[in-house]
């Protein structure tokens, strides 16, 4: 089966959107969704070779698009099915959340949203760079006008921020990319873009010195899309700004798109340059944790502290990717995902707060355990989940992140030495207890308290419909609404009780992905005048690529 | 001199350009009829003369010689691609001159009389003009290279100052004519030092002259400065530092169908001449290292390319007008386009002419969403007045996106391909 059908149903779907009935425009890209929700499951299912860290399909056929090295390789192993199951996942979800949000030019609405899940199809699915590169970068349309025709008073300045932050990084990560590819055609005396093929010839080929600027321009973009702390300052506004469907995609996914090319293509392409610039990284992986939970403290604006919220978790997965060790690896893995839960979820429910009462001021409201029950105990669940309660979904790939930072240590028996080591891991863990701070303080400040509701002495509304708020929605949680948060708690939940069916189909990607790296870190090592464990134990599997 | 190709041969290739003349003839004429229907017809007749000239081209009527031309690849995709446009370029055009004045005779409320209709002028210098970059590719010397570029020019200063009644568009006409003057004088002034350098106007002559003083040591002085002079002038017409400061007036003063051709034409022509030039020069030989050009002359074309990208894209960040923007981001667009030329032919000269491909698509969407706009009786000043315009036009703004999200290099628009292509030949 080719894949290519996950990547034209949403365009199918879009279209039918954009250019069918206007009364239909929502139902027809809920369908379509949730059909490329069900096609990616019958995939997943159906072809089970991507948990053992090979590709599916294992083909190197480069299909029809073969001038210039550009190739139509479509594929994916666990990462790439996880993420890609993570998007159809959340994607019909955020659409219906879009049903009574969104009631201007609803066919556009739906219409790019569709367009945003086939670009994301297309960025998690390629194995040619080029293909990745287009999926990548075509993500910004779409969330550009997401943003700029359905966001708050400020919806342009985000938009025009967002765009061309993330269009800048990205320029440089293209051109380094186009100068392993150019190496590499000078080799092998043809282009090829294909992200295996480039991975191997960077690794093995290029001298550290251009490893380390390889590297740094990959990470250019990369970086601004995670995003890493000093150039994370798009996105609270972009988050803070944008519709609630734009922001839970742009939180549950998109951001993803930037520590998988991280984890796909910067740390396996350019090994060197890596380990070079770990401690860098490790740095502002720290800072990411520590200097935005201390910013989400003095927020009053609920879902400016999630946008902020959401950098501070990055951190962890940036910390996790440069451990260098597969215990890192799976943990930022996994993270991502749980990531993409909980604070998608997080969003979902300040939105349905939002439209009930059209203000995200902390100070406006208290007390809505008792007004809103059923939504205060969503809530409760994936604020908890996003603190890092063991049992909920955050617990496992937190604590991963932070174990893999503790053990990458010069010195590890295990066979994966690190250049972070205990230091960078008990300072990170600091941001454990700040952000289970930051986040009781949303809950307490807004969940418990005496009751205060915003507008509940100057809207006749309120009074006049009794259990009616805004919109017409009741004053708790609508059945479709419940519908929409209970399969997200559902994998909250899931996940945190039994983690295993994701370390599992992990473990032999992130093996694969740091087949370079004990070596190159030992070297680093050797440099800096720290000693190489005595024996080194490789464990890595033998598995094709 | 060994003319090995001759007369009837030559002027046999020429089928197109002598239909696109032809064209130029009636449609001057038709442009004149008292008739308003015979009036109104002078586009379409354009159009006409352009498509007939295309399936000319394509079904190379009266043979293609291709001896005694360098680069005789080139011809028949420039060529092509010039036809083509100026297909978008005159449908764009159409109904944009003398409306007012049009719209008045329908209503009576004016009687006609030809002295006031220039409509046919502006579609026949059109035609002119378009038939001049036709000839460029082809040429066997440096004769003929200086008249088809004065044929591509001189009509384009008329066309500015006739499209729209305002002062502006006769200011910047002016700029446009007496900075092209001197660009021209510049040229011939290159010419004659490269005939006095190599002892020929033969383009192929002239490579042999300099291949040869090349192996003995290097081109000699006076024909570095030739090469250097015609460089600098070609730079006017491709709108390229430093002879890029009439583009943003110009684009500015005329109307907008005249600017998406006023982009497009001349680059072409420019860099079909610059290519010739270069080609000359020993591009892509084994006498230098590098490219294959003096080393004077790489340098230059090193510093041009550098400024224009620079100054093209920090000019384009200043700007408040539409028009404005649009004419640095092409002056932009050429600093992508020389970098083709320094890296070389191989990859280089696909590059650059997949480019111009994509450059000419986009820049007729661009443009032709901004004619749209102005036919309806807005003009596009600023930026601002294109706010709100997806509601207004939605097919305007649909097209204005994607045309500028295209010149933007964005995936998966033509663009992005485009600028991929062109980065792995400079790569």
């Amino acid at each position: 089966m080719n894949p290519l059908g996950l990547i034209v149903l949403p365009v199918i779907g879009a279209a039918a959107a954009a250019f069918g009935p206007a009364r239909w425009a929502k139902w027809t890209a809920f369908v379509a969704s949730l059909a490329v929700f069900a096609l990616s499951v019958v995939v997943a299912v159906q072809f089970p070779e991507w948990r053992t860290g090979n590709y599916w399909p294992n083909t190197n056929e480069g299909g029809a698009l073969k001038a210039f090295g550009v190739s139509l390789l479509l594929g994916g192993d666990s990462v790439n099915m996880l993420l890609l199951l993570l998007t159809t996942f959340m994607m019909p979800l955020t659409l219906a959340g879009s049903f009574t949000a969104v009631t201007e030019r609803e066919r556009e609405y739906y219409g790019w949203f569709m367009l945003l899940e086939a670009a994301l199809m297309l960025a998690f699915l390629s194995r040619d760079l080029i293909l990745f590169y287009v999926g990548y970068e075509f993500t910004l349309v779409p969330m550009y006008f997401l943003i700029s025709i359905w966001g708050g008073q400020q919806r342009r300045a985000a938009a025009i921020k967002f765009f061309i932050f993330t269009f800048m990084g990205s320029i440089f990560t293209l051109a380094a990319a186009i100068y392993v590819a150019a190496r590499a055609a000078d080799a092998n005396g043809a282009w090829d873009f294909s992200i295996a093929g480039l991975t191997r010839f960077g690794s093995e080929s290029l001298s550290n010195r251009e490893q380390f600027w390889v590297f740094l321009g990959l990470m250019a973009g990369f970086a601004i899309k995670t995003p890493v702390f000093p150039v994370h300052t798009w996105l609270p506004l972009a988050h803070d700004q944008a519709p609630t469907g734009g922001s839970v995609i742009l939180a549950a996914v998109l951001l993803k798109l930037g520590t998988y090319g991280v984890y796909r293509l910067a740390l396996p392409m350019a090994p060197a340059g890596a380990v070079e610039t770990a401690t860098f990284f490790g740095v502002l992986g720290v800072l990411a944790i520590l200097a935005t939970a201390m910013i989400c403290w003095v927020q009053t604006d609920a879902k400016k502290l999630i946008a902020y919220s959401s950098v501070s978790h990055m951190g962890f997965v940036v910390m996790g990717l440069f451990a260098f060790n597969p215990i890192g690896m799976q943990g930022s893995v996994m993270y991502m995902v749980c990531h993409g839960l909980s604070t998608g979820a997080l969003f979902l429910c300040i939105g349905m707060m939002y439209e009930r009462f059209h203000t995200k001021e902390m100070d406006a409201m208290s007390g809505l355990a008792r007004h809103m029950p059923i939504w205060s105990t969503f809530m409760v669940i994936f604020t908890l989940a996003s603190v890092g309660l063991p049992g909920l979904n955050g617990f496992v790939g937190e604590f991963l992140c932070l174990m893999g930072t503790f053990v990458a240590e010069h010195d590890q028996p295990a066979g994966y030495p690190g250049v972070m080591g205990p230091w960078f891991a008990v300072v990170a863990g600091v941001g454990l207890i700040l952000g289970a701070m930051y986040l009781l303080l949303l809950l307490g400040k807004i969940v418990w308290g005496p009751l205060k509701v915003p507008g509940a002495h100057d809207d006749p509304h309120e009074h006049a419909h009794g259990d009616k708020g805004h919109g017409g929605l009741p004053r708790d949680l609508s059945f479709r609404e419940i519908a929409i948060l209970v399969p997200i708690a559902a994998a909250c939940i899931g996940i945190g009780v039994y983690p295993k069916i994701m370390l599992d189909v992990t473990e032999p990607s992130a093996a694969n992905a740091l087949v370079a790296f004990p070596e190159k870190v030992n070297a680093w090592n050797a440099a800096h005048g720290k000693t190489a464990p005595a024996k080194v134990a490789l464990q890595t599997e033998e598995v094709s690529r | 001199m060994s003319a090995a190709v001759s007369v009837a041969e030559r002027i046999g290739a020429l089928v197109p350009e002598m239909i696109v003349f032809g064209g130029s003839v009636v449609v001057s004429v038709t442009g004149l009829s008292p008739k308003r229907s015979v009036r109104a017809a002078t586009p379409f007749l354009s159009v006409l003369t352009l498509v007939a000239a295309l399936v000319a081209l394509t079904k190379g009527w009266g043979g293609s010689t291709t001896a005694g031309l360098l680069l005789p690849g080139v011809g028949p995709f420039a060529r092509g691609l010039i036809l083509l446009m100026g297909v978008g370029g005159a449908a764009l055009a159409a109904g944009l001159v003398d409306r007012r004045y049009e719209e008045a005779v329908a209503r009576g409320a004016a009687a006609f009389d030809p002295i006031r209709v220039v409509r046919g002028e502006f579609f026949a210098f059109m035609l002119l003009s378009i038939c001049g970059a036709l000839l460029i590719p082809g040429s066997p010397d440096l004769i003929w290279l200086f008249l088809a570029l004065e044929l591509t020019s001189l009509p384009t200063y008329i066309m500015v100052a006739m499209s729209r009644g305002t002062r502006r568009a006769q200011e910047a006409s002016v700029k446009y004519f007496f900075l092209g003057a001197l660009s021209t004088a510049i040229l011939v002034y290159g010419f004659a030092l490269i005939y006095g350098s190599t002892g020929s106007l033969q383009l192929t002559e002239i490579r042999a002259a300099f291949a040869q003083q090349s192996a003995m040591g290097g081109i000699d002085a006076i024909g570095t400065i030739g090469l250097l002079l015609v460089t600098i002038a070609l730079c006017f017409k491709l709108a390229a530092a430093p002879m890029h400061f009439y583009a943003p007036d110009v684009y500015e003063g005329a109307a907008a169908p005249v600017t998406g051709l006023l982009s497009f034409l001349p680059k072409m022509a420019g860099f079909s001449a610059l290519l010739l030039v270069v080609d000359a020069a020993g591009w892509g030989g084994l006498a230098n290292a590098g490219n294959g050009l003096p080393p004077a002359l790489q340098a230059t074309l090193w510093m041009v390319t550098v400024l224009t990208m620079t100054l093209g894209n920090v000019g384009a960040l200043l700007q408040r007008s539409a028009k404005r923007m649009l004419a640095y981001s092409s002056i932009a667009h050429s600093g992508y386009m020389l970098m083709a030329i320094v890296a070389g032919p191989e990859l280089g000269l696909p590059a650059l002419l997949f480019y111009l491909l994509a450059y000419g698509v986009t820049n007729n969407a661009i443009f032709g969403a901004l004619s749209g706009i102005e036919r309806n009786g807005q003009e596009v000043e600023k930026v601002e007045d294109l706010a709100g315009l997806a509601r207004r036009h939605p097919g305007a703004a649909t097209w204005l996106a994607v045309g500028s999200a295209s010149l933007m290099g964005m995936p998966p628009f033509l663009g992005f391909w485009a600028k991929l292509v062109l980065f792995i030949a400079v790569v």
